[in-house]
């Protein structure tokens, strides 16, 4: 097609530009609408009561002449004794406190592995970028066994210590700091009789801001997301996140043909409440992790 | 090790100068000095790793030593436990389910990561391109799946396949055909493959898209003065400067597909039997262990997936190092 084109007279070859940039808008557009779709039904559907969400008169895609959102929220939090919200707040427990002790432990071992020499650094490290590439959910089994001989499963600790573990987070931090720290700052601070504690928290960990903020986004979205390692730690229902408690709703409504329609509206404005938080970091810190999402392939 | 070592020389930090050895100093009794100071430095490099040395120990490591020594032994009814050396490994990987099961994550990554990474990567050249609002607005709206858990992403295209009441249904009945239910036994695979790629795609995109924008304006304007066309600076310049973007999703992606676990464990429910309790390596491990309580054969499973995951990425990391290697 290039090569057509520069024969043309000059006056389309100027209008060239402008087509292709239509022609991206209409690729932009149609991605758009493909990832938003699933989020749009998500909406509309916790809008619905039970009847509406099967049949609905308008559609899967839009409003019910009911608009029942308000009551299915009431619904979803007095559900079972309000389950809903135990299980909200143990997400909030485990990303947190998972998501602030891994970004704390990776920033310190980053450092220690940028800015510091000592025999057995380059084994240490070559073993950090393997297990970078051992399968977490490989482990979850065998950290299951472990724990129970340690009477530490279906406890909220069974959830969050494992969540500690983020080896990539490490290697993040050490990529950045490597670049982002100047040996001769460090030189100079110790030179005016600063500690290396007190160096690292005043003059390093400012410069360590944006991947701190990066590494906090990813451990705190991967706890939050997680399902396969509190499914498999956690018995006691009221220990349960948000994702394991909306499964379990899942196997009880599809189990139960026929009797399950209140639960499956309960599950979709569960659902819908469930991704707000996430939704509402992500828009609001977006100068903060559009750059850092990329730190890992730093040139 | 060898490999680690060599893709550690691959990334970029390695680029940065270690710190600069001092010249030998003139006497004795200051040489001393520093050396204790260098000591005293290298227990302080320690100390800033201990807390992840610790962690790493306990929930790695230890977990792995422990699947290992529990996989060499096999618990018996009337036997009880006794050691059984390689055995449960020789059953595994001659166990039609767990094959079945490996064959199907490695045939879906192969389907799975092209589709991904085109997505991705037209979507990333195309932003770079575009400096308008539509562009700002829809960078962020692909992005956001990503903060969706698997679970609740399963979970909403469990509804929009659903023959009854999903928009599919409606969508072909005004054309009076009825949809294909994308859960059922021969549609399953694509049904996964658009729930994973809409999960996922729009975080590789940042990321490559972050990697364009961090490219050199100025050699645009060159290859622009040498006539390159815009599809040759895109194919030419634009991505083989990200390639080590592309090959950190490819990695991320690999990993991320062997393990496959939460989608189809939540749409096995609603999948009529399409979705069986041995579909990957990781749903048959978790029904081995939770659900037959055969621990010592679960951790055999979690072992050698772990193991097959390690190889398929030690393979693929070695291919494109090469590659690289002739690009250069």
């Amino acid at each position: 097609m290039s090569a057509l084109t520069t024969n043309l007279p000059a006056a389309t070859r100027l209008s060239r530009p402008r087509r292709r940039n239509v022609v991206a808008h209409v690729f932009l557009g149609v991605l758009v609408l493909y990832f938003l779709a699933p989020i749009w039904w998500l909406f509309v559907a916790s809008t619905k009561d039970a009847q509406g969400l099967f049949a609905g008169s308008s559609g899967a895609m839009w409003f019910d002449k009911n608009f029942n959102l308000i009551a299915n929220i009431q619904d979803l939090f007095a559900y079972n004794g309000g389950e809903y919200v135990q299980w909200l707040g143990n997400s909030l427990l485990y990303a947190v406190s998972g998501g602030l002790g891994a970004t704390a432990i990776s920033v310190l071992a980053g450092y220690g592995f940028a800015k510091y020499k000592f025999r057995g650094r380059n084994l240490t490290f070559a073993l950090l970028i393997g297990a970078v590439m051992v399968p977490m959910t490989a482990l979850v089994i065998p950290t299951f066994i472990l724990m129970s001989n340690l009477k530490l499963t279906d406890t909220v600790w069974a959830v969050i210590l494992p969540s500690l573990l983020s080896p990539f987070g490490v290697y993040l931090m050490r990529v950045y700091t490597a670049e982002a720290v100047p040996d001769e700052l460090l030189d100079a601070a110790r030179v005016d009789g600063a500690g290396e504690l007190r160096t690292f928290f005043q003059v390093s960990l400012p410069l360590l801001r944006p991947a701190l903020v990066t590494v906090l986004l990813l451990s705190v979205v991967g706890t939050w997301n997680n399902y396969f390692l509190p499914l498999a730690m956690l018995s006691t229902e009221r220990l349960y996140p948000l994702t394991v408690g909306i499964g379990l709703w899942e196997q009880l409504a599809s189990s139960n043909n026929g009797g399950g329609h209140s639960l499956w509206s309960l599950i979709v404005v569960g659902s819908f409440i469930s991704i707000i938080p996430l939704v509402v970091a992500f828009l609001t810190l977006q100068k903060y992790w559009q750059g850092g999402l990329s730190l890992g392939s730093l040139k | 090790m060898a490999v680690h070592g060599s893709t550690v020389t691959s990334l970029p930090h390695t680029s940065t100068p270690d710190k600069v050895n001092p010249p030998p100093p003139p006497e004795r009794r200051i040489r001393s000095r520093s050396d204790r100071m260098n000591a005293r430095r290298a227990r302080t490099g320690w100390l800033f790793i201990a807390p992840f040395g610790v962690v790493f120990v306990a929930f790695l490591l230890a977990p792995l030593a422990y699947a290992l020594y529990l996989s060499l032994f096999t618990k018996g009814l009337a036997t009880g436990t006794r050691f059984s050396g390689l055995e449960n490994y020789l059953h595994a990987f001659s166990d039609p389910q767990f094959l079945k099961g490996v064959w199907f994550v490695v045939r879906f990554s192969l389907v799975l990561i092209p589709v991904q990474m085109a997505v991705s990567l037209a979507a990333a050249l195309v932003l770079d391109h575009l400096t308008t609002r539509l562009a700002r607005f829809s960078r962020l709206m692909i992005f956001l799946p990503y903060a969706v858990p698997a679970v609740i992403g399963a979970l909403m295209w469990g509804f929009l396949y659903s023959p009854t009441f999903g928009p599919l249904e409606q969508l072909f009945s005004l054309f009076h055909a009825s949809a294909p239910f994308l859960l059922s036994q021969d549609n399953v695979f694509y049904g996964l493959l658009n729930v994973v790629t809409w999960q996922w795609a729009g975080y590789y995109m940042i990321i490559i898209y972050a990697a364009l924008q961090g490219i050199d304006p100025t050699l645009y304007e060159a290859a622009k003065i040498d006539g390159a066309s815009e599809r040759q600076v895109a194919f030419r310049i634009k991505i083989p400067l990200v390639s080590s973007a592309l090959v950190l999703i490819l990695i991320f992606a690999l990993i991320g597909t062997l393990q496959f676990f939460s989608e189809p464990q939540i749409l096995g429910p609603v999948a009529n039997g399409s979705i069986t309790p041995d579909f990957t390596p990781n749903i048959y491990a978790f029904n081995l262990a939770f659900g037959y309580a055969q621990f010592n054969y679960a951790s055999a499973i979690s072992f050698s997936l772990g193991i097959v995951v390690f190889i398929a990425v030690y393979i693929f990391m070695f291919a494109t190092r090469k590659k690289g290697s002739n690009l250069s």
